[in-house]
């Protein structure tokens, strides 16, 4: 008789640990939800008068400014994604798990899906908020289906890139050590201003060339255009090689944590 | 008085010392003040363009003010985390033990926070220069910007160590950080406060870190300021914290450090 569970039932096992253990834990689920939030009222009442710089997208700065509370929110998922790998090899979990008859896949693919869903789960609240302070999507329903589809790779991405550090480094400090530098890059993109409006040449050149960028052009066009295909074609794109990037890098540490 | 010195000098020395020494300290107070300065004078620039935002100085030495005395204040609060560390460790029980005046601990910090705030501001100011900061005020209003700064600087300390003494451990960070910041981007941060709109202008109009960030902007580029409303809230700021930290270090007495 084969007692092993099947690989969706391990997959579905470790997913609930992920979820359960970040849901009981306030600190990582308050800053996902809160601080976004905090900075996005800040910004749209600060930020107010750029509308009133000529060629600028958008009447109201908190639509234009919505996409950069959900990036905020895909950077925290690779903070709890990265922290909570990095726990279990700190505390010999990983070790553990490898005398059971758990499938490495089952151990990545069921953490990320409880990472997932605890970022899905903060998309709806920056949604639900923004609409509460008028916030409008110009593609309507079926944009707001696309942009959890956007928003959940783009959380995939960073939480793939997150299990990759947390499993490389096995350490959590290492984990948030990180987490400083994706702040960075949100906001050395086209986070605050469109890029065209960027005056400083170097800022626009970095801002350019910086991929957070594009993801955050991919959300906001569903926000304050209509249907902008060129701008998500980019950011899905973007989304699935560092998504690509990270699982590869977090495949390949898993095998020498979890040696059999 | 000698001994008092003594021991403020002790402290300030060992503190500056792990300041300085340990990459894991000193990168980060120099690393974000210059993030958050390039991040919003050089990202932000064009906001400098829209109507009714008036300054002569320009629009990076708009944002210099403000991350001027936000890197002061997180100066002050990354001391109280140091001060926070010295209880979890134990050291602050020995140092209370030996010192007779135990305030003279408190002044070592505080000048820990000024010394650390010095750094940092020397730094910020070069870079500002070197990306061409623009600086219409006179050497007396650089001063008197320099010393909104300073005491923004000891209020966090003051702030910060009232809630160190009081909780005596590290896990008490965000209970130092969060208000500091809070209270920092609730103010006018990117537009003057008359530009602000919503809830956030209420909230800076009455924010009484509002005037210092206005005066340091006026100084910067020569205009005229309240003076009176600046340093007045800044030295009231500076007798309510300082009672709060003091009877803080009595309750870390009473509790035997």
């Amino acid at each position: 008789m084969n007692t092993v569970p099947s690989l969706p039932a391990q997959v579905a096992q470790i997913a609930r640990r992920s979820l359960l253990r970040t849901l009981r834990q306030p600190a990582q689920i308050v800053p996902p939800v809160i601080f976004p939030l905090f900075l996005l009222a800040i910004n749209a009442s600060g930020l107010d008068a750029a509308t009133m710089i000529p060629g600028f997208p958008s009447d109201s700065y908190v639509d234009f400014a919505m996409a950069f509370a959900f990036m905020q929110g895909a950077i925290f998922s690779m903070m709890n994604s990265g922290t909570d790998l990095a726990r279990d090899v700190e505390s010999g979990f990983l070790k553990r798990l490898a005398m059971t008859p758990m499938r490495r896949t089952a151990l990545l693919v069921g953490q990320l899906a409880g990472v997932l869903a605890v970022t899905l789960l903060s998309g709806v609240v920056y949604l639900v908020v923004g609409l509460i302070a008028g916030v409008t999507v110009e593609t309507g329903v079926a944009g707001v289906v696309v942009l959890f589809v956007l928003f959940g790779l783009i959380g995939l991405a960073f939480a793939s890139l997150g299990a990759f550090v947390g499993l490389r480094s096995g350490s959590a400090e290492a984990v948030q050590g990180f987490f400083p530098l994706f702040f960075v890059a949100l906001f050395l993109s086209s986070a605050s201003l469109p890029r065209e409006l960027i005056e400083q040449d170097w800022f626009r050149t970095v801002a350019t060339y910086n991929p957070v960028s594009y993801l955050v052009e991919g959300i906001r066009s569903l926000f304050i255009f209509d249907w902008d295909g060129q701008a998500l074609a980019v950011a899905f794109a973007i989304a699935a090689a560092v998504t690509c990037v990270g699982l590869a890098g977090a495949v390949r540490a898993l095998r020498t944590q979890v040696v059999r | 008085m000698r001994r008092f010195a003594d021991v403020t000098g002790a402290v300030w020395w060992r503190s500056i010392h792990n300041f300085l020494t340990n990459p894991a300290f000193f990168l980060p107070s120099i690393i974000f003040p210059l993030f958050f300065f390039t991040a919003f004078a050089g990202g932000l620039s064009s906001v400098g363009d829209v109507p009714g935002f008036d300054f002569p100085a320009g629009y990076t030495a708009f944002q210099f003010c403000f991350v001027l005395l936000q890197a002061s204040a997180f100066g002050g609060v990354f001391t109280g985390f140091g001060i926070a560390s010295d209880f979890e460790s134990g050291f602050a029980r020995r140092m209370m033990l030996a010192a007779p005046n135990r305030l003279a601990i408190l002044a070592g910090y505080l000048l820990v926070a000024l010394t650390r705030a010095a750094i940092v501001i020397t730094v910020l100011t070069v870079v500002a220069l070197i990306a061409g900061m623009e600086v219409t005020g006179g050497p007396l209003d650089l001063f008197g910007m320099l010393l909104l700064a300073a005491i923004l600087s000891l209020t966090a300390t003051l702030f910060a160590a009232g809630v160190a003494f009081r909780t005596r451990t590290i896990q008490a960070g965000p209970a130092m950080q969060m208000p500091v910041f809070l209270v920092l981007f609730l103010a006018p941060v990117y537009v003057p406060v008359e530009l602000l709109s919503g809830w956030v202008e209420a909230v800076a109009q009455v924010n009484p870190v509002t005037p210092l960030i206005e005066a340091a902007r006026g100084l910067i580029s020569g205009d005229a300021i309240d003076g009176l409303l600046a340093y007045g809230i800044g030295a009231g700021l500076l007798v309510v914290f300082a009672a709060w930290a003091v009877s803080g270090l009595r309750r870390a007495e009473a509790a035997g450090g």
